[in-house]
């Protein structure tokens, strides 16, 4: 095999995995209807049918939340309460944001994401993040009744100054002018949306420069 | 869920009658975005099913049961490594505390499990880039460890 063919079945892979994974589960649940004690296949399958029904209830939501909340807020008000300048103050809002919500954790990145592009310093979006991996309202309910009190007391009460570190850190680690990229398309959200057929929408450029949105929001 | 819903709706229609134009670039954006991560988001789960069929409570109760390094280590790889739902994770730490699992073990491990998502690390990418998901994830698992070894400490 030359090596063009060999990368061209790379990036096949490398594209095409999760579609491969689905269908492989998808493929040993169908083969477990009639194989009754194929309980691999038939377990695999309704786990994979209950996580999908998890993010078939959170997720559409949650990403037309993350829509509005970019087309809406606009960028100064993030800024002044969450940007590199806030300072500690933000850290109770990012706190309050993140226990408020339930799921997994990957629930939580479309608005981490969108909280970074609107200008969010690094470091508010990953006390968010820790927050919300460690102390969630709804979860906390379920480990009080299984584990007790003074468990779930006593690692909240840790976990806090541990995330905020971490998440500190991240900022400090992270190069100074690093962007996460666009979660969809390699052209980015923001041209999608002006792809919405002739109508004057913002342009990718507008949307991301405070005055440019500001300017349209008038 | 239904909160989440409800919210969702009436931020909808006020934001409708606001702006309609606005509203449907808003719309669009979320779908697009949303659309945007369904293959992964369903390759991550597959994988995730995967796993979480081929280990089995009965195999986690064996290797977390009891004191010592071992369950405390294998808690934090297990913990990393899946990603279990709460409703399956808290009732199983119930049942290994009542097998002798430790504090420090429970903690490693229910810890470990929300901050660090190894399998997750391709859809954490494709948000933040593998940078920032390798960086957060390590440092995530530095931070379960402190958190266990606090509790630890505290809960003696």
């Amino acid at each position: 095999m030359s090596a063009p063919v060999v990368r061209k079945v790379g990036k096949a892979v490398g594209k095409g995995w999760p579609w491969f994974l689905f269908a492989g589960v998808a493929i040993l649940w169908a083969y477990s209807l009639p194989h009754a004690d194929f309980a691999f296949g038939k377990k695999a399958g309704e786990n994979l049918a209950s996580f999908l029904v998890e993010m078939a209830s959170v997720l559409p939501p949650m990403f037309l939340l993350v829509g509005l909340f970019e087309i809406w807020v606009p960028r100064r008000v993030i800024e002044r309460y969450a940007g590199l300048r806030s300072g500690m103050r933000a850290v109770p809002w990012m706190i309050l944001l993140a226990t408020l919500q339930a799921g997994p954790l990957y629930v939580a990145f479309p608005v981490a994401i969108g909280l970074w592009r609107k200008g969010c310093a690094p470091r508010n979006v990953f006390i968010y993040l820790g927050a919300f991996s460690a102390m969630k309202i709804p979860m906390l309910t379920f480990e009080v009744a299984f584990l007790g009190w003074r468990f779930s007391l006593a690692r909240t009460l840790i976990s806090i100054p541990v995330f905020i570190a971490l998440a500190v850190a991240m900022e400090k680690l992270l190069p100074n002018d690093y962007r996460p990229p666009y979660s969809d398309s390699p052209d980015g959200i923001a041209a999608a949306v002006v792809q919405t057929g002739g109508m004057p929408l913002p342009s990718p450029k507008t949307l991301n420069s405070s005055k440019g949105q500001n300017s349209h929001a008038e | 869920m239904i909160s989440l819903w409800i919210i969702t709706a009436v931020a909808l229609l006020v934001s409708l009658a606001a702006d309609r134009r606005k509203t449907r670039a808003a719309v669009l954006k979320g779908l697009k975005m949303f659309v945007g991560v369904i293959p992964m988001l369903l390759g991550v789960l597959a994988a995730v099913s995967l796993v979480l069929t081929a280990v089995t409570s009965q195999m986690l109760e064996r290797i977390l049961s009891g004191a010592g390094l071992f369950p405390f280590l294998s808690a934090l790889g297990v913990g990393s490594i899946a990603l279990i739902p709460g409703f399956i994770a808290y009732p199983l730490a119930a049942l290994l505390r009542q097998n002798g699992a430790t504090v420090p073990v429970l903690a490693a491990f229910i810890t470990s499990l929300m901050m660090v998502g190894v399998l997750t690390l391709p859809l954490e990418a494709r948000y933040f880039g593998w940078r920032a998901a390798l960086l957060r994830n390590g440092l995530a698992f530095c931070g379960a460890v402190i958190v266990a070894v606090g509790m630890a400490w505290v809960l003696r």
